[in-house]
């Protein structure tokens, strides 16, 4: 059996303690963002998704900075910098997309101060690459219980809320109707959003982050309408991804051009983006086959329903 | 001294006038998505040793025309921050396959306006007259269409074909401005001056107007305090656009307060109380 392996597997792989540890905050931080991102997908709020990841940057050098963990400094700033966005008015579907614009580029200035200040007193060569790209091979063990319990802290809130949070994600006016206190929901969610980048940003770094959570909740509510479902589906894409990823650059130290290993988040992102566009051929498919009914009958085409 | 002047009011010119279709748009996300990528061509141009600008300018034109055309399948969110991850994806192989220096990274991601050379300014100002010229001549049909879609279409204007001018536009600005303000803070420029600007007029020709002065003010300003503070440009552009916004917001705000204090009497009046 390994004999087969051996090729996939390379040598040493199930034997050192850094793989355990990758595997172990891996298979965490792609289940509860894959969990997290359905929700964010079926809220349109990858943009907020995308912009707490990138404001981890400003955490993670300040954590640097003052010497403390980097995951610290990831959950610090994103819930900062959520409850910035919930205040400037990301409840609004106008307000949304500047409301989260605003604070991106007031954090990523921050960024740029701090990495000057690391540059400058502290000489610390390689943070600006492993803050922005991450580093899943450098994680320290004493990592995992903090991991553990920040994702913990997201599943709670999301099994909690699964039912407000699924019925206001859909409709908000119906939520409302209904008596669930939508603004309480949102801002509660935004919190589970927030932890979760910050856990995915350790993973595979602040500013790719958004793949483990858009790219498996996109692939899984494109095979999949039913919430349930796609948040299993997700689960397994992104956990699937991340293993994956981490096989392939555990073997490729021995890859050409340079003896180096290629970065783990290169493959993690590439097997998602890949993914979700083959998730995409089925529907695509359906849709060619529909239309050349129509123009049979002549109907003349919707413009396309996005 | 003077090149860096000339490129960042060159830059803020530009950055005011395309900022001003993405706050209304609402395409910030593609704003930020277009820079932020084309990271991934400055790091793969310096791998293969070719000029950075044009590893920028594939990459970008690459990236805003593939959201651009998966856009319209998918949702449009979506494909922007997969597409976005993808190129940062290949922007991080890119990277451990070169040997790059750190400050290399930090100047391309936050940009080194104080390094400007004579050579720059060249290339950067024939773009930008690209960028402004193309706004210029579509004007009307850009303005029709991200204000009123359907009313657009029903005049002809097609939503799609906009969309891609509007990201080649962004992508030409975005080719220009990443060497002097980098991938991460042209974005702070692009949002914070409009979005400002709104705040202050409904018209969108004066909103374009001030949009691009504050815009220089911020980039004046903060090549100023970097110079006697010697702490970085980008820092500088951020906390001054944030400040702008803030205060737009303020001011719309105390503007709001009043007209309805005004309007309370005539709705009285009206009713009849």
């Amino acid at each position: 059996m390994s004999h087969f392996l051996a090729p996939v597997f390379g040598p040493g792989f199930f034997d050192s303690t850094t793989v355990h540890t990758a595997l172990i905050v891996g298979t965490l931080v792609a289940l509860v963002a894959a969990t997290v991102g359905v929700f964010t997908v079926m809220r349109g709020q990858s943009f907020a998704g995308e912009a707490l990841g990138d404001i981890g940057t400003t955490g993670g050098s300040g954590a640097y900075l003052i010497g403390v963990g980097p995951l610290w400094g990831f959950v610090a700033i994103s819930v900062v910098a959520a409850a910035a966005m919930e205040l400037i008015g990301i409840q609004r579907p106008r307000g949304r997309d500047l409301a989260t614009g605003i604070v991106l580029g007031a954090a990523l200035g921050l960024a740029a101060l701090f990495f000057d200040l690391l540059a400058t007193y502290h000489s610390n060569t390689g943070a600006t690459v492993t803050i922005l790209f991450g580093s899943i091979f450098v994680i320290a063990s004493s990592t995992i219980p903090l991991a553990i319990l920040l994702s913990a802290i997201v599943l709670v809130i999301v099994a909690v809320l699964y039912r407000p949070l699924l019925l206001s994600s859909m409709s908000a006016e119906l939520a409302a109707a209904r008596g669930i206190p939508v603004r309480a929901v949102g801002a509660l969610y935004l919190l589970a959003l927030a932890l979760s980048v910050a856990l995915a940003a350790i993973t595979i770094g602040t500013i790719l982050s958004t793949a483990l959570l858009i790219g498996p909740a996109a692939t899984a509510l494109r095979l999949t309408r039913r919430p349930g479902t796609a948040i299993l589906a997700a689960g397994l894409i992104g956990i699937g991804a991340t293993w994956l990823g981490i096989v392939l650059a555990y073997d490729s130290y021995a890859w050409p051009p340079i003896h180096r290993g290629w970065p783990v988040s290169f493959f993690v992102v590439t097997i998602i983006f890949v993914l979700y566009l083959l998730a995409g051929v089925p529907e695509l498919w359906r849709t060619r086959k529909r239309r050349a009914g129509e123009t049979i009958v002549g109907v003349p085409l919707a413009a396309g329903d996005r | 001294m003077i090149n860096t002047w000339t490129e960042a009011t060159i830059v803020a010119v530009v950055a005011g006038v395309v900022g001003f279709f993405t706050v209304l748009r609402g395409s910030a996300f593609v704003a930020h998505a277009v820079p932020n990528g084309s990271f991934a061509g400055a790091a793969g141009a310096s791998l293969l040793g070719i000029n950075t600008i044009v590893g920028l300018g594939v990459f970008s034109l690459c990236g805003a025309l593939g959201i651009g055309v998966l856009g319209r399948r998918g949702r449009h969110d979506v494909v922007t921050a997969l597409a976005l991850v993808f190129m940062l994806g290949l922007g991080a192989l890119f990277l451990s396959l070169t040997v790059e220096y750190e400050p290399e990274i930090y100047s391309l991601l936050f940009g080194e306006v104080l390094g400007i050379s004579n050579t720059e300014v060249g290339p950067t100002a024939a773009l930008a007259v690209v960028c402004i010229a193309v706004v210029v001549v579509l004007y009307r049909p850009l303005m029709l269409s991200s204000v009123l879609p359907e009313a657009g279409e029903a005049r002809g204007v097609s939503t799609f074909r906009m969309e891609l001018c509007f990201l080649t536009v962004v992508a030409l600005a975005t080719t220009m401005t990443v060497p002097v303000v980098g991938t991460l803070l042209i974005f702070s420029l692009m949002i914070g001056s409009p979005a400002a600007a709104r705040s202050f007029t409904d018209r969108p020709s004066h909103a374009i107007v001030l949009s691009v002065v504050i815009a220089l003010v911020a980039v004046w300003s903060a090549i100023a305090l970097a110079y006697t503070t010697n702490l970085p440009v980008g820092f500088f552009v951020a906390a001054v656009s944030a400040l702008s916004y803030a205060l737009g917001r303020g001011w719309a705000a105390w503007r709001r307060s009043r007209s309805t204090r005004l309007a309370i009497p005539a709705s009285e009046l009206a009713t009849g109380t």
